[in-house]
């Protein structure tokens, strides 16, 4: 079973996002999920006061958490994260080179954390969409249109500041 | 007996005057020596005054702020030659996961130099600037200012950002519209 395991990781950060979390639960997602292939949900919720029960049925199994130290292993675990804006989050999976939905707050709108998300969106790297979408979205979802983000050139900076100072 | 308090009256506002322009003459000498200094330190401000020949180490000052910020940091100084050390690093004190993260990114890097990690509260990078900044307006110390702009930041500069616009010796910015709307920014590819 573990070998043929399809997981969706789904992420809040610290924030409370309440409207994804019950979501992301819905029997209809999971159903789409389900039939998507993914045999597992893990749901890290933050703040949120709306806390689903884990479960585990024969072909579907739910695990919820709040926080953990690192969310390093379930991204790398994840044949698809669904994420809140968070630039965190976003740039990790995306790093991580995993196929992305980010769900915006609507309670956060005008937040300037959503211009980054908003920015990958239009070039194309990852899905955006509110959470009365998500289900549309998943249905719809097809990742091998989404084209992967290069990782940064920190190298670049490193040889701009060297030369500035004389050093290269 | 009238004219001479009168008399009198005048030798003290003349004493007065004395005194006033030559306060007023001390006060604008005094404004003028720090409007230079000011114009001086201003007009120094992206350029490098290190002589070309001694390649010393360059005790480098890392303000990491919170949370998302700190994997861009470090992701920036994984590009960085052990030639800027030793390396302070000014971590909130409350941000244990970076603290973590910058121990474990030190010895990776395996750097000889000592380090110090200094903690404090958030928001701590304006102020600590404006100490840099202080140091080199009285001459103490030419410290030089780099600021990178967030990748967040695609449509607009922080506010820290917007302080700091004119006082950086040199802004980074990642993403080329960004740079667009502010010209003395600095952009040669994402480099976080």
């Amino acid at each position: 079973m573990a070998g043929r395991e399809k997981m969706v990781f789904v992420t809040v950060g610290t924030t409370k996002f309440d409207a994804l979390v019950e979501a992301v639960s819905s029997p209809s997602i999971r159903r789409q999920l389900e039939s998507l292939g993914f045999t597992r949900l893990v749901l890290q919720i933050g703040r949120g006061q709306y806390e689903p029960e884990s479960f585990i049925k024969p072909n579907f199994r739910m695990d919820v958490y709040r926080f953990k130290d690192s969310i390093a292993d379930d991204i790398k675990g994840a044949s698809l994260i669904i994420s809140h804006a968070g630039a965190g989050s976003v740039l990790e999976s995306l790093g991580a080179k995993k196929p992305l939905v980010v769900v915006i707050n609507e309670h956060l709108m005008g937040n300037h954390q959503i211009e980054l998300a908003y920015k990958l969106y239009t070039e194309g790297h990852l899905l955006y969409c509110t959470p009365s979408e998500l289900l549309k979205t998943l249905q719809d979802l097809d990742v091998s249109k989404l084209k992967p983000f290069p990782p940064g050139q920190p190298e670049k900076f490193a040889a701009y500041v060297d030369q500035f100072f004389g050093l290269s | 007996m009238g004219q001479k308090s009168a008399n009198m009256a005048t030798s003290i506002v003349n004493e007065n005057v004395r005194w006033v322009s030559l306060m007023c003459c001390s006060i604008a000498a005094i404004v003028v020596l720090i409007l230079l200094r000011l114009y001086f330190t201003l007009k120094n401000v992206g350029k490098c005054s290190l002589p070309s020949e001694a390649k010393e180490p360059l005790k480098t000052m890392v303000i990491m702020g919170s949370g998302g910020h700190t994997t861009e940091m470090l992701r920036l100084l994984s590009g960085m030659s052990n030639m800027y050390s030793p390396r302070v690093y000014i971590i909130a004190d409350t941000d244990k996961m970076s603290q973590e993260k910058v121990f474990r990114f030190e010895q990776e890097k395996n750097s000889k130099e000592g380090k110090e990690i200094l903690c404090n509260g958030p928001g701590t990078c304006i102020p600590l600037c404006a100490a840099g900044l202080t140091m080199t307006f009285l001459g103490l110390k030419r410290v030089y200012l780099i600021y990178v702009e967030s990748i967040c930041r695609v449509l607009s500069l922080s506010l820290s950002g917007k302080i700091l616009y004119h006082l950086a010796d040199k802004m980074f910015v990642q993403w080329p519209e960004l740079q667009k709307m502010y010209p003395k920014t600095l952009y040669i590819d994402r480099i976080v």
